[in-house]
């Protein structure tokens, strides 16, 4: 879909009034997977809003990036418990896997590797989500695993 | 006690409460609730002494009674599962298993409050629930038209931001702003979503009053403790030797607590969410796990000796200068003061006595910040500070 | 109205219900320090300096938003609120790139005072100053980031005020700033230049760019012939920014001040204001002529285009609007065409060798000053805008004090103005002057409005309408005859934007408006003097009133040099010299 249409479905979907500015985004952001300036434009004009507002609203909000963002985004809890439990071990096996660091993204544009706070399975750490589907127990093998699944096109 | 005698004492303790996670007819409680007075329905919330479980412990009765008399065109009800405090996980289970309990307690808080409309906050990151919750809304709601129910449940979803779980700045992000706490006064039960009453409670006091509308208030009351009625689902993590979501009595002690779930090398407990308070070993056995003692929304974090305490601290304010909202100065400025005083203390660059002035800080932190994050979110500094100081700065 | 009844540092005070703490301590005289707070604006509660102790509650309150309750009992100094304060006021500073000694704004900076009252310590925390590089693209508005203690008072004047929000508060936690849409230059996006944000900036992260060593340079190069006009409502600011209080009229002493400074030719903006009034009044006439005797479609309502905030914001926001602008250029854009042509011709210098300098109680006409337009004389027409508060800074450094200066008279050929003129500072007052002249050529008589004084269009409420009979007209205006001519006025963008969407839609039932980017008009202008407050504004369009009132002079066709001007250079009024040099055409701008 092109992005204007990804704007007017989501415009359709949930109409324009204020309260339906974050379904709106978010559904940019599940299809795009990031709100580029056009993105952002093109909402602010549905809503009759500025620029500005909209930007700043977004950007209040972790999962509404304004950045460029890969296919897969991952995101590796970095909060108390998954740290104890061993989430440097899996940012170095996804760093080295992706040859990317932390915050950047794979220069084909597949995947993005992200930091994140707490996703709430503290019991079962450490945690990511690769877009909304979530991973926990994760050791370094198991990372790897994962990152082929998805780099064979899962 | 041996792995044997704890799990049957932790069974034992579990089978006292046994609310949440109970099967029960939830369109039968439904019915049943609604042909009762809402005065009545009310009046059984506020007997059962049921506080609220996202952490704050508002007494939930009052909260819905102050809806029910407020004036206003239209009246809602939310469901606060926008779990975002480290350490808890509980309502992701309680959603996930328990959905029509959750439903049908935000059904009955309508009927009481007589609201029209509810709707569920849930977080970003709990997105893969978004389908089966919607699905359920859906079915709840022809059922509620089949009743004769004049209220609809819908989601809505977080973006990733942790101070969207207070409560205003919660309905901030609902109407599709920046999700920033308001000031207060108006109060939630006067002014909320839309600017109109609205009940916002925690996905497990939902679940526990419909439970006890279910069994009545004194089965409720009858568990826990005076100030600390009914059971309580915690979210275990850290060094524990069983982990995990577990329905407990309120008002254990601690030392009870670590007993059941320590490693035996406990050195410290984290009550509350990186919010909450550290408990240093020796506190154990004086301290109370409720609202006489250390209020809790269920977290419970676990440390043993090999962890430091130091880091522990700096991730918890790594945390919230980040989810600090950032509009309010001393939560602002003041989570990112305390985090680089502590690495200053740290590498030298600032002396010991640099520590007392961000106690100090801290202090004003705690009655000048707008919000509960910022009031709170000191908790965890002060008693680190406190009682490891010699990890901090050695 | 229902009262309740309080006690603040055991004093009891009664006050209606719905008032805050902070209302409460000012009806018996306690000063609260506050930061995020600002008349003009809704309140916040975000900077906490106004925090004060209520008996029985374990937090400090906000007294800028708490309201007051009944029985309550609050303590404003006690040593809590004290400690508070101190601290919060440290954790500003710790934000805050403390330049003091080198800041354009000390001495009139909100944080530094209170810094300075509660002897807050500025290294009492780590720097953790914003260190992106200041924002110097507009040539109106510097943004410097480092010196921002998020307090939001400009978010909300763009917002609440301007209704253009080119500013908003963005990400969060220790990321918090405020920025432009993607953080752009403010040169790149919506802002209208209107530098009202300037007026309410606590600190020096908003600003005007100055331009006062350019003008001094000028002034210092006995080679340059340096002219400066000063636009009406600088008269009735510049005595506030020298000490003198609000409300004054200092036409006297601000042009010794000039002559003192070494500039020149000392004129004045209201001699383009009353020629202004010739064209635009002409050209209101026209449009209603071709509507009315439907040989051309004419376009209505016609809106007045003297505001460069106005025309920026118009551009961007409703691009299919501009034909409904008046083709007229500001006054000061007339008298820069005009200085650099007619008046060099007159005193035999150069224009090539001429600076033209003008000083506005504005911002926008700095980047007004450099539209690509805007060098019909073969030059640029006015070189360098100063804003009142820049000539204040240069009459200090000068060492004159204002307050003793003689009065002053402005040099002549293009110095002689009305009352009409002046009161272009105050919301309507353009209106009122072109009313007082296009009635009078219509109908030979005076507006039929006690002392002339159009009551109607003056004030500060947002938008005033006001509907004048056209009755026994001259031959020439027979068409008009019988007709209501129906004019609106608006100030604040915020008003203009209802008028606009009226117009928008076709609906509007106006032949003609006016419209002011600023609230009160230039008089609220943003090159005005710091602080501003709706009691402030009243004061100085009070005091344009007076020296309109004062004025022998009090209709811009009346002015003798506006009637030289036309018999010796221009003709008249539409002719073909005007279109050349007096009259513009506007470009239609996006809204990113």
């Amino acid at each position: 879909m092109m992005l204007n249409e990804i704007v007017s479905t989501a415009v359709k979907k949930f109409g324009v009034g204020r309260e339906q500015l974050l379904p709106v985004l978010q559904y940019v952001v599940s299809q795009e997977k990031w709100l580029s300036e056009d993105a952002l434009l093109g909402v602010a004009r549905a809503f009759d809003m500025s620029a500005a507002e909209v930007y700043g609203v977004a950007s209040f909000y972790s999962f509404l990036d304004t950045k460029p963002r890969g296919d897969y985004v991952i995101r590796v809890c970095r909060t108390v418990s998954c740290d104890m439990a061993g989430k440097e071990a899996i940012m170095e096996a996804l760093e080295k896997t992706l040859h990317i660091s932390v915050g950047e993204t794979t220069a084909d544009r597949k995947f993005t590797l992200l930091e994140t706070n707490c996703m709430g399975w503290c019991a079962e750490g450490p945690a990511m989500l690769v877009n909304d589907y979530v991973y926990t127990g994760l050791t370094p093998e198991k990372v790897v695993d994962i990152l082929q699944g998805y780099m064979a096109g899962a | 006690m041996n792995s044997d005698e704890k799990a049957k004492r932790l069974r034992g303790l579990q089978e006292k409460v046994n609310l949440i996670f109970r099967e029960i007819d939830c369109i039968e409680l439904l019915e049943r609730a609604i042909k009762e007075d809402p005065e009545t329905i009310i009046q059984k919330i506020i007997d059962s002494g049921l506080r609220g479980r996202g952490g704050a412990g508002f007494p939930a009765g009052l909260k819905w009674k102050g809806a029910k008399e407020a004036a206003g065109g239209i009246k809602y009800v939310v469901c606060n599962a926008d779990e975002g405090e480290p350490g808890t996980f509980k309502d992701r289970r309680i959603l996930d298993e328990q959905t029509d309990k959750v439903i049908t307690g935000m059904a009955i808080c309508a009927h009481a409050v007589n609201a029209t409309e509810g709707s569920i906050y849930l977080r970003g990151e709990y997105n893969f629930l978004l389908s089966k919750l919607s699905a359920k809304c859906n079915t709840w709601n022809t059922i509620f038209k089949d009743k004769g129910l004049v209220f609809k449940v819908g989601v809505k979803s977080g973006s990733g931001a942790y101070v969207c779980g207070e409560e205003t700045a919660l309905f901030e992000s609902m109407e599709g702003k920046r999700g920033e706490p308001r000031n207060k006064p108006p109060f939630p039960v006067i002014a909320g979503y839309m600017d109109e009453p609205t009940v916002i409670n925690n996905v497990e006091t939902l679940a526990y009053a419909a439970m006890i509308i279910a069994d009545g208030p004194e089965s409720f009351k009858a568990i826990g403790t005076k100030d600390s009625m009914g059971g309580k689902v915690f979210s275990i993590s850290g060094d524990a030797s069983v982990k995990g979501i577990f329905e407990l009595p309120l008002g254990m002690n601690l030392q009870e607590f670590v007993d059941l779930f320590g490693d035996d090398d406990t050195k410290a407990v984290q009550v509350g969410g990186s919010s909450g308070v550290c408990v240093p070993r020796k506190n154990f056995a004086d301290t109370i796990i409720g609202f006489e003692g250390v209020p809790t929304g269920g977290s419970m974090m676990l440390f043993n000796s090999t962890r430091s305490m130091y880091h522990v601290l700096e991730n918890y304010l790594e945390f919230f200068e980040e989810e600090s909202c950032g509009q309010c100065t001393p939560c602002r400025a003041g989570c990112q003061q305390l985090l680089k005083g502590i690495e200053a203390v740290r590498s030298g660059e600032k002396p010991l006595s640099y520590i007392e002035k961000l106690r100090d800080l801290a202090q004003v932190m705690s009655v000048a910040s707008k919000c509960g994050l910022g009031q709170s979110l000191v908790n965890p500094f002060n008693s680190i500070t406190r009682y490891f100081r010699e990890e901090i700065c050695y | 109205m229902e009262t309740i009844t309080l006690t603040i540092n055991d004093i009891a005070v009664e006050i209606d219900k719905g008032a805050t703490i902070l209302d409460a301590a000012k009806k018996i005289g306690i000063r609260i320090p506050t930061l995020c707070h600002h008349d003009d604006l809704c309140a916040a509660g975000n900077c906490r300096v106004c925090v004060v102790e209520q008996k029985g509650a374990r937090t400090l309150q906000a007294s800028c938003v708490v309201p007051a309750a009944e029985g309550m009992q609050i303590y404003t100094n006690s040593r809590k609120v004290r400690e508070a304060r101190k601290t919060v006021i440290e954790l500003l500073l710790s934000e805050h790139a403390g330049e003091c000694t080198s800041c354009y704004k000390s001495g009139n900076c909100e944080l530094q005072g209170l810094a300075q009252e509660y002897l807050a310590c500025g290294d009492a925390f780590i720097d953790i100053s914003d260190k992106s590089p200041i924002d110097i693209s507009s040539p109106s508005i510097i943004k410097d980031d480092s010196k921002c203690i998020r307090c939001l008072r400009c978010v909300r004047t763009c917002a609440e005020l301007q209704g253009v929000s080119a500013l908003w508060s963005t990400h969060k936690g220790n990321k918090t700033k405020v920025e432009t849409f993607l953080n752009k230059p403010m040169h790149y996006v919506v802002c209208t230049n209107c530098g009202q944000c300037v007026n309410r900036c606590p600190t020096g992260a908003l600003t005007e760019r100055n331009y006062i060593e350019e003008v001094w340079r000028a002034i210092d190069d006995p080679e340059k012939h340096v002219v400066v006009q000063t636009a009406p409502a600088v008269r009735v600011g510049l005595g506030e920014a020298l000490g003198m209080g609000s409300g004054g009229v200092v036409t006297g002493k601000m042009v010794s001040a000039l002559k003192r400074l070494g500039f020149d030719s000392v004129l004045d903006t209201d001699f383009t204001a009353d020629l202004t009034i010739m064209e635009e009044g002409t050209e209101l006439l026209a449009r209603l002529k071709s509507a009315l005797q439907g040989r051309k479609s004419a376009t209505f309502p016609m809106m007045t285009s003297c505001s460069p905030g106005w025309i920026k914001f118009i551009e961007h926001e409703f691009p299919s609007l501009l034909d409904n602008l008046s083709t007229c250029k500001s006054p000061q854009q007339m008298f820069g065409a005009l200085a650099k042509t007619y008046y060099a011709e007159k005193i035999g210098v150069d224009p090539a060798k001429m600076v033209s300098v003008s000083v506005m109680p504005c911002t926008a006409k700095k980047f007004e000053a450099n539209r690509p337009e805007m060098y019909s004389s073969g030059f640029k027409d006015v070189d360098y805008v100063l804003t009142t508060r820049e000539l204040a800074h240069m009459i200090r450094q000068a060492g004159l004090n204002f307050a003793d200066l003689e009065d002053g008279k402005f040099d002549s050929i293009m110095g002689e103005s009305t009352g009409a003129a002046v009161i272009f500072g105050a919301t309507g007052g353009v209106m009122e002057a072109a009313l007082r002249t296009a009635y009078e050529i219509v109908t030979g008589r005076e507006v039929p409005f006690k002392n002339l004084n159009i009551e109607p269009v003056r004030g500060m409420e947002g938008v005033k309408a006001a509907g004048i009979k056209v009755e026994n007209v001259k031959d020439e205006w027979k068409f008009l005859e019988g007709a209501e001519l129906k004019v609106a006025v608006a100030h604040g963008l915020v008003n203009a934007r209802k008028v606009m969407q009226e117009a928008e839609k076709g609906m509007s039932p106006y032949h003609f408006v006016e419209i002011m980017a600023c609230p009160g008009g230039c008089i609220g202008g943003g090159g005005q003097p710091i602080p501003t407050s709706p009691a402030i504004r009243l004061k100085r369009a009070e005091a344009i009133y007076e020296a309109d009132e004062a004025l022998p002079l009090r209709k811009s066709h009346e002015n003798p040099e506006i009637a030289a001007i036309y018999r010796e250079f221009l003709g008249e009024p539409l002719g073909h010299k005007s279109h050349e040099l007096l009259h513009t055409h506007y470009t239609p701008r996006n809204r990113t």
